[in-house]
């Protein structure tokens, strides 16, 4: 089984120098994309391979950077990778930032060129202080083997690579949030349209794009469409970075065929659940995605077949809720998180969030009223999306309406007897 | 024009609005806090839901935010399903979980748009039962105070204070429920347009101190349309009172003027009318500069028959100040041979320059509204924001509309407001600034000059021929000058909308002549470019249409002849020429008459001392800068012996006539008179109602609809009103009771419309929001461009001012707060006054060795004075900047030489 992402990831994540890095092939895709092909070409060829968004939303890569202006407009353009990597359960990005920085380098080049943006951003999770070191190392290497900087590769082609640390808010994950961050304005989240593609950084035309979306970037360029999309169990090409985290035996991440089985994953990379734990539920893609239960174990892991399922895959790293675990205190802490985390612009989450968390703490605290399930009800709906401003409330209600559809009993016996069963 | 659905009915609508404003243009309710009329969408506050409707068969439909919807042919939405308005009622439940519920306590109970909303959505009853949130208020200074824990984080206060006015000290703090709006630490507000965050809060964040010291609700005031006095731009307000003091003072929306803003000295500067130097009984003096004994109307009137015997030579002295028809009725009383304006020589000539020039020439003088459109704008040696401040508000706006056509290029409607502000970023419409030293707008200049007013006008000379090889030309030595000045001009010519500013209160006739000269070059070769001059206070300009003498002339008649009766129309004359020769005028005049409203130095030596009702107490007419002529209503009813000068003069009149009534019993009256003589105010009488206007045979109330205690004490007898003052001046009636219906914008004395108690009501006053107002706009213009224009160019006479070594330009400084006469006596604003003072440049107070802050002394012609520095980098050297008009300034003539040292 290929793993093309994690192939130059040893155990020990020690990453590959640039000369180690070139003599296994990386880069490869640079050259080819910038001396072979225009960036008509390179934008075509990510589009016909169908490589969706690993940032949780699963956007066509190709389709997004279709939308940069390419005429003669000679204004400044912008890449931008989203490594502010901040969802609950998810360190995907993590990996490939510390394991083989040169793999994202190489992708950013060839993103940037394809939209011929002249300087690139990383913007990294404040937290991820390994990363920056092993990033800032791997742009210098990248800058004095003439891989970036003025004329990369005696093309003609300029690209100027940043990294930029972020102060650390979950927002800043929301690409246009992450765009007034980077420009030093509050974190808010702007306006859509218009796209950061037409309107971006400092007004500019932007693509921004995840981690392993960029990491995909170089070996679709080497090894072709038809390659990328036989690597996949489904439809969406490629591999993903898939993880596991809660009471199960190997916590941990592996690179999988989309496609692969929940089931898969959970009880043979995973090792299945912990002795004397069962399983209850678990969260396929971070904390704003809806609950799968059982019934679900089968189902593949790729964004068409888990939005059937009534969730998403967004990042594909998996919270497992096991039987030792009471589900409200579960989705407290949650909705805590996302309580603290908005970014307080809009009145439903700003107002909605802090409520559904004080209600969640007193219902796990002895203190709920029937009455509260209606209005956590309520605030789910309340929180859908297109009522609210951006995308975080509504992620947000995700784990919470399903969350009282598959534990309402726990809810209940909460209230009921006044105190949380599982606390003694 | 395009068809859309509401609610199952087709209406017409214009696509390059939004759906909100659609909405409220078509009359409907729609609910909404952070959308405002002239700061735009950014889709904050989620309360404009309404549903929309893919097609006719579509049944379950979407919500969506009305704001931030544009509006498309076929659009099919709906405001009354049922989905949409539980959404917008658990958007009011979500803020209701952190508002404090304090209504009773709160100074905008009654007026506010959070009560109204809340109302309008139908949340009635709380489902939280968890502890708010607190937050801690800040000091921010005299005129605003904060109650954080009422925010609901609309985000208008910091898009009004930052992004509209550029004010930098407030801001927002912090994120999720804990947004904080306020500035880093207590202090003044510094933004000049501060007290617009009384209005733009949508509930009581924000409220004005002013008003806290005599507070009184909304539904107990009386109110009347009126004009701000405090400078020449002529906002337009509401001026609200109770027990005969004014309360404080609104905005009232005039699309062409200062739409929903005012400065905070048009909106502080109201507390003159209470104040303790208010004059409020006749007195008369037996000896000049010694106590004075009040007197009855009756004693008055007889010792004023024999001022008035026959042979008397009396000399009437006007004031830009004052209203038209007060100044009409003393050139009646005086006689138009003895008729002077009351303003300096110089201040007459300059202003005698600019009202000829509009006259004659084809060139707009340009309305706030059509300063804000202009895509590039010259100013050449006014300190806008010091003498005009909403002309610099409205500069603001002009300079951003390169960035809303970089997003008109983009796909991005003008209403979208953070789109609008990605796209443009740092672009900015071209503005130009030519000042002796820093101005607030420096900040969003495209380059500035600096230097003397000589250099300033040569600078301007130059942009007029590069523009026109016909306008006399200079060749500019420096040529770093000259390449600016070749810019400017390149500017001026590919800009679609020029505009060019100056103004008279630098005292130096050749910028102005400059600015005219730029103005015919580009109106002449490029049929375009509009031409704003600042003029110094309220009526100004229609003073200068009464064709009064010179102030001067009337002083050296006083050398030649003895004067019986000297009448000083509310003007401290004080500040219009030196301290000696107005004391020499004051000396020969047998008999001085002062009408004021203040006490001043010129009452001080009057003889008869005639108290004069304010703009608060009086009706009047006013010409502002752009020749837009405005009437003020009276909200307080005259008490003691206040009567308004007009009435006092028709006194005057009928006893020198010996008549048995006086000829003007009502302002309809005195106006009539006034536009059979003065035909340039013929258009007054078409324009303006007349007291017997009616609306369907009522009279407009000055107070809201009856609410509160003030009508049900006596409702067990009889609910109609007792006891209401007559008003045979205005169709305004001093009651409740009166039309209910939308009165004429200028007749408007408050925003009320059923559900909408707070000034938001005014979207039911405008055609469509940030629109005209329905029926059009207040005011009437005197001056049009003329069609075939008569003027010439000014010739440049190239001077360029030497200073020498030991000697001084003195150039004047004015102050937003200070440099105003009656504002300057309002109590709280006059805490903002600074003492005078005098920049210096650094290097000058170098060789001086003079520090910030120490006293020097200052010598120019026969005025010494020892005043505090402050150095000041943009004044150039040999140039000290000298706080003229500020209270305890004598008059100087500037700019002059004078000598500066420690």
């Amino acid at each position: 089984m290929e793993k093309p992402l994690t192939q130059h990831i040893n155990s020990l994540s020690i990453p590959l120098t640039l000369k180690e890095y070139q003599k296994v092939g990386g880069y490869a895709g640079v050259r080819k994309a910038l001396k072979e092909m225009t960036p008509g070409e390179v934008t075509g060829m990510v589009k016909a391979s169908n490589l969706l968004g690993r940032g949780g939303a699963g956007f066509p890569t190709g389709t997004k950077w279709s939308l940069v202006p390419m005429d003669q407009d000679q204004g400044a353009k912008y890449l931008v990778c989203n490594a502010d990597e901040m969802e609950p359960g998810t360190f995907k990005d993590r990996y490939l930032l510390e394991g083989n920085p040169h793999q994202l380098i190489a992708g950013m080049i060839i993103a940037a060129y394809a939209i011929q943006a002249g300087t690139a951003y990383i913007f990294l999770r404040w937290a991820y202080k390994k990363a920056e070191a092993i990033l800032r190392d791997a742009i210098a290497e990248a800058y004095e083997a003439g891989l970036l900087g003025k004329n990369i590769l005696g093309t003609g082609y300029d690209l100027e690579m940043n990294i930029h640390s972020s102060a650390g808010r979950y927002i800043c994950g929301e690409e246009t949030a992450l765009l007034n961050s980077l420009e030093g304005k509050r974190a808010t989240p702007r306006t859509k349209p218009p796209f950061p593609a037409i309107s971006g950084l400092f007004g500019r035309p932007t693509v921004v794009n995840n981690v392993e979306t960029l990491c995909w970037i170089s070996h679709i360029v080497e090894n072709g469409t038809d390659w990328f999309k036989g690597l996949s169990l489904t439809e969406t090409g490629g591999t993903k970075l898939f993880g596991v985290s809660g009471k199960v035996k190997r916590p941990g991440l592996w690179e999988l065929p989309l496609g692969t089985t929940v089931r898969e994953i959970l009880e043979e990379h995973a090792g299945g659940m912990l002795e004397g734990h069962g399983f209850r539920g678990l969260l396929p893609g971070g904390a704003s995605t809806d609950f799968l239960i059982e019934e679900h174990l089968d189902i593949e892991m790729d964004f068409q077949t888990v939005a059937k399922a009534g969730s998403r895959m967004g990042t594909g790293t998996m919270i497992i809720l096991d039987d030792k675990t009471c589900p409200v205190a579960f989705l407290h802490n949650i909705e805590r998180f996302f309580a603290l985390e908005s970014c307080g612009f809009c009145t439903p989450c700003r107002e909605g969030l802090p409520w559904v968390e004080k209600i969640l703490l007193a219902i796990e605290s002895g203190n709920g009223r029937m009455e509260h399930l209606d209005i956590l009800r309520f605030q789910t709906k309340y929180l859908a999306p297109g009522n609210t401003f951006c995308a975080h409330a509504p992620g947000a209600a995700e784990p919470l309406q399903s969350g009282l559809n598959y534990f309402h009993d726990d809810f209940v016996s909460h209230i009921n007897k006044k105190k949380c069963p599982w606390k003694s | 024009m395009i068809k859309i659905q509401i609610d199952g009915k087709y209406y017409d609508a214009d696509p390059a609005k939004n759906l909100l404003e659609t909405c409220l243009a078509l009359g409907l309710d729609i609910p909404h806090f952070c959308y405002h009329g002239a700061l735009g969408s950014v889709g904050a506050c989620r309360l404009c839901a309404v549903k929309k409707f893919r097609n006719a068969d579509d049944q379950k439909g979407k919500i969506v935010m009305s704001c931030m919807e544009p509006v498309m042919e076929g659009l099919i939405i709906s405001t009354e399903d049922k989905e949409v308005k539980e959404f917008r009622a658990a958007v009011i439940e979500g803020l209701m979980t952190n508002h404090p519920h304090d209504c009773p306590v709160c100074d905008e109970g009654g007026e506010c748009h959070l009560q109204d909303m809340t109302v309008m959505t139908g949340h009635n009853y709380r489902r939280f039962d968890f502890k708010k949130r607190t937050y801690q208020n800040q000091d921010l200074g005299q005129f605003i105070h904060h109650e954080m824990n009422r925010c609901i984080q609309c985000y208008r206060c910091v898009r009004f204070y930052r992004d509209y006015a550029g004010g930098k000290d407030l801001n927002a703090f912090s994120s999720r429920n804990n947004v904080y709006f306020g500035r880093t630490e207590d202090g003044t507000l510094e933004n000049e347009f501060s007290g617009n965050l009384v209005e733009i809060c949508p509930t009581g964040v924000f409220t004005d101190k002013t008003l806290m010291k005599h507070y009184t609700r909304k539904w107990d005031l009386s109110n009347a349309p009126s004009v701000c006095v405090h400078c020449s731009v002529g906002c337009n307000t509401i001026a609200s009172e109770r027990y005969d003091s004014l309360r404080r003072i609104m905005s009232r929306y005039n699309g062409e003027v200062n739409g929903y803003f005012l400065c905070d000295r048009g909106r502080f500067g109201y507390e003159f009318v209470n104040d303790e130097k208010r004059i409020r009984k006749a007195v008369i003096r037996s000896k000049r500069e010694q106590p004075a004994e009040e007197t009855s109307d009756e004693i008055l009137y007889s010792t004023l028959e024999n001022t008035f015997a026959p042979g008397k030579k009396v000399i009437g002295i006007g004031s830009p100040r004052a209203s038209l028809e007060s100044n009409y009725a003393l050139s009646v009383l005086a006689g138009k041979d003895n008729f002077y304006t009351g303003i300096s020589g110089k201040e007459q000539q300059l202003t005698k320059t600019v009202v000829d020039f509009l006259q004659q020439s084809g060139i707009e003088t340009p309305s706030l509204k059509q300063i804000e459109k202009a895509d590039a704008v010259l100013i050449l040696g006014e300190d806008l924001v010091n003498t005009a401040p909403m002309i610099a508000l409205a500069v603001r706006e002009a300079s951003r509309n390169l960035g809303k056509a970089m997003a008109t290029k983009s796909g991005i409607p003008t209403w979208n407001a953070d789109p609008v502000i990605q796209v443009a970023q740092d672009f900015k419409s071209p503005v130009f600034i030519a000042t002796p030293f820093k101005d607030s707008l420096d900040e969003l200049s495209e380059d500035t000059f600096r230097g003397t007013y000589d250099a300033i006008a040569n600078l301007g000379f130059t942009v007029a021929s590069i523009l026109n090889s016909q306008a006399p030309g200079l060749k500019l030595k420096n040529e770093e000058q000259q390449a600016l000045a070749e810019k400017i001009a390149t500017t001026l010519r590919n800009a679609a909308n020029p505009l060019i500013i100056s103004g008279i209160t630098c005292g130096d006739e050749k910028v102005i002549q400059a600015a005219c000269n730029i103005a015919t070059s580009l109106h002449s070769s490029e049929n375009k470019g509009m031409l704003s001059v600042v003029l110094p206070e309220c009526n100004s300009m229609g003073l200068a249409f009464m064709d009064g003498k010179l102030f001067d002339d009337a002083i050296s008649l006083s050398d030649k002849e003895e004067i019986d009766t000297l009448i000083i129309l509310e003007n401290d004359v004080y500040r219009r020429a030196t301290e000696e020769s107005v004391d020499q005028l004051l000396k020969k005049s047998k008999q001085v008459i002062v009408l004021d409203q203040l006490t001043n130095k010129t009452t001080f030596k009057a003889d008869i001392l005639i108290p004069s009702a304010t703009f608060a107490e009086s009706e009047g007419t006013l010409v502002n800068n752009e020749g837009r002529a405005q009437r003020y209503y009276k909200t307080i009813v005259n008490k003691d012996q206040v009567k308004e000068s007009w009435r006092w003069l028709a006194e005057c009149i009928r006893i020198k006539n010996n008549a048995d009534a006086v000829q003007w019993k009502k302002f309809d009256d005195i106006v009539s008179s006034m536009i059979s003589d003065i035909p340039a105010f013929k258009k007054l009488k078409d324009y303006f109602s007349d007291a017997d206007f009616r609306m369907i045979n009522e009279k407009i109330p000055r107070q809201p609809m009856r609410y509160s205690g003030r009508t049900s004490i006596n409702a067990k007898i009889a609910v109609s009103e007792t006891g209401i003052r007559q008003d045979i001046d205005s169709p305004l009636t001093f009651s409740m009771e009166g039309t209910h219906a939308i009165p004429p914008s200028s007749l408007t004395p408050f925003y009320w419309a059923p559900g909408w108690n707070s000034v938001q009501a005014e979207n039911k006053y405008l055609d469509v929001p940030n629109g005209k107002t329905k029926g059009g706009d207040s005011g009437i213009r005197l001056i049009e461009p003329k069609d075939n224009p008569t003027n010439s160019y000014f010739k440049p006479t190239g001077e360029n001012i030497e200073i020498q070594k030991g000697e001084w330009l003195i150039v004047p400084v004015y102050q937003i707060f200070g440099s105003e006469e009656l504002s300057s006596s309002a109590s709280t604003l006059a805490k903002r006054i600074p003492e005078p003072f005098v920049y210096l440049n650094p290097k000058d107070a170098e060789e001086l060795k003079i520090k910030d802050k120490e006293m020097i002394q200052l010598e120019i012609s026969t005025v010494n004075l020892s005043i505090e520095v402050k150095i000041e980098e943009s004044i150039g050297q040999g140039i000290a900047g000298l706080s003229i008009s500020l209270p305890g300034m004598p008059f100087i003539d500037l700019p002059g030489k004078g000598k500066v040292f420690k």
